[in-house]
């Protein structure tokens, strides 16, 4: 088990350790040294990419979240069909060169010019399978005489959706929504294929790093990003037991 | 004042619609129909400037079979099972290990099996490049530490996808393991063991087939991701080592042949339905057993 561990991190390690070097080959060491965080920080493509990246990750949970939390909610109200609810966690299985490739003949049958908005239609479809699996979760361990007794008392299907449903399912719209944020952000086969040559998102962008310049930078930008999905994971770590201690 | 049930069936019925009609029509617009279009481009031809020609052939189902075609979905089938196996191997033990830890210890151990994985995959294959590249640091270890002599050609192998490929899916093996593990009941190994059967023997004929679920969503979590792969033979195998992933790669953006291309991928999504069915097939047996009991 130890290996495991051991196997896990090494190269971890390894990536954070190198980005503090101050020399320009990652692969000898040359002293101690910050400053390929500022090159990464002036670095106008690495903005610009992150900047993409944030715009299509924000708008694809959003959009993910809405979809998926209301499949998932009307999915265990009304079907017990297996087939419907293997249909709605399809895209979460569906290896992304699958996806991606699809995706990109529909565009392209639909004349439409890939951009941003492309990956984002994209990014939509399995966020939303795994907003939904969070949320369905959360349901099945869920009370349903609450929903019934909100209706006997006189309240309507929306009222009750809204006033009794939703806010017990918070935690988990929250994990589910923070789930599709960290894969929308590090997401790159799916992007790759859908994306506008003009507005490459942060992963396509590392992509290209990797395959022609291999400088320190890159180990500075892997080690923040760590840092930023290591967060969100822990935060979303947060929410579940908050939904467990209820 | 009650409602009559014929309202109640519409109200349902619109809220059903509500809630479950956006998400599916998305899917199905953005999910099914790509799918099919994949299904229906392979029986048709590459077009002039790359478009598509309606003119319905076999020619790509055979141009696949072509010895050099099949060599790499031969391959990439060899390279998928391999990192599989290996990953059970490293994963089963290590789930087993994680569900024995008392029980405060769980949860942060299995966060630090997932942390790994929420890293950009890119980034993570890339620190193998730095790792095992001839200057890299493992050479460098074990020249240091005299075990070998000159550096090891590591990088740039078959071996190396492999090694890639392991290191990007453990954690999707680990996690679908623990929790399998975890619903065992003790009792049902001291049960055994009472009975006569030794350690290894209560492994196989217990505990392996208890947690056969589990082993199974491991092993799919990363067969078909290991298999459709483009990112890791690329960088980590150079030019020598190819998957299906890279050939579909190269047809839909480089070469432009797209019914070849969705051919290719084919075998990919033929892959994914027979494994689930296989798996679906075996989640029946557990049950209708448990039932015969």
């Amino acid at each position: 088990m130890g290996v495991t561990y051991f196997f896990l991190y090494v190269p971890i390690i390894a990536l954070v350790g190198m980005s503090f070097n101050a020399s320009e080959s990652p692969f000898t060491w040359n002293g101690f040294s910050t400053k390929w965080y500022g090159v990464l920080a002036n670095d106008s493509t690495v903005m610009k990419g992150l900047t993409n990246t944030l715009i299509v990750a924000f708008t694809s949970t959003f959009l993910a979240t809405i979809l998926g939390t209301a499949l998932a909610v009307g999915l265990h109200q009304y079907t017990k069909s297996a087939f419907l609810n293997a249909f709605a966690l399809a895209p979460a299985i569906m290896p992304d060169i699958v996806l991606g490739i699809g995706l990109l003949a529909l565009f392209a049958l639909l004349s439409m010019t890939l951009g941003l908005y492309s990956v984002v239609i994209a990014h939509v479809v399995f966020s939303m399978a795994f907003v939904s699996a969070v949320v369905k979760a959360r349901l099945s361990n869920s009370d349903p005489a609450l929903r019934e007794a909100s209706m006997d008392l006189g309240a309507t299907r929306s009222t009750t959706f809204f006033k009794i449903t939703l806010p017990s399912l918070t935690p988990a719209i929250v994990a589910g929504a923070l789930l599709a944020f960290t894969l929308s952000l590090d997401e790159f086969v799916i992007a790759f294929f859908t994306n506008g040559p003009a507005t490459p998102t942060l992963p396509i962008i590392i992509y290209s790093m990797v395959r022609f310049g291999v400088t320190p930078e890159i180990n500075a930008l892997a080690s923040l990003l760590m840092l930023v999905s290591f967060t969100a994971v822990i935060g979303a770590q947060r929410m579940t037991k908050l939904a467990e201690a209820r | 004042m009650k409602a009559g049930r014929s309202v109640n069936k519409r109200r349902d019925l619109l809220e059903r619609l509500t809630l479950q009609g956006p998400g599916l029509v998305y899917l199905l617009l953005f999910m099914a129909v790509p799918i099919c279009l994949i299904l229906i481009y392979s029986i048709f031809q590459r077009g002039q400037f790359g478009g598509v020609v309606f003119h319905a052939t076999t020619d790509n189902f055979t141009r696949a079979l072509d010895p050099v075609y099949r060599g790499v979905l031969f391959d990439s089938l060899k390279i998928a099972s391999i990192t599989t196996v290996l990953a059970l191997a490293l994963g089963y033990p290590t789930a087993y290990g994680i569900a024995r830890l008392p029980k405060r210890f769980r949860t942060t151990a299995l966060l630090l099996i997932v942390m790994p994985f929420w890293t950009n995959f890119l980034i993570r294959t890339y620190s193998w490049i730095m790792l095992l590249n001839s200057e890299g640091l493992l050479n460098k270890a074990l020249l240091k530490l005299n075990i070998i002599h000159t550096p090891l050609d590591l990088l740039y192998t078959q071996s190396a996808v492999i090694l890639g490929l392991l290191y990007g899916y453990l954690p999707l093996m680990i996690l679908p393991l623990y929790a399998s593990i975890e619903k065992l009941d003790p009792e049902i190994r001291e049960a055994a063991s009472n009975l006569g059967a030794n350690r290894f023997r209560t492994f196989l004929d217990v505990t392996l087939p208890l947690t056969i679920s589990g082993v199974l969503a491991g092993s799919i979590f990363v067969f078909i991701p290991s298999l459709g792969n483009f990112i890791v033979p690329e960088l980590l195998g150079g030019g020598k080592t190819v998957m299906v992933g890279n050939l579909v790669r190269d047809q839909f953006l480089k070469a432009r042949d797209w019914p070849f291309g969705s051919v290719l991928a084919l075998v990919v999504i033929l892959f994914v339905f027979v494994l689930f069915a296989i798996q679906s097939k075996v989640e029946k047996r557990i049950s209708g057993g448990a039932h015969a009991n």
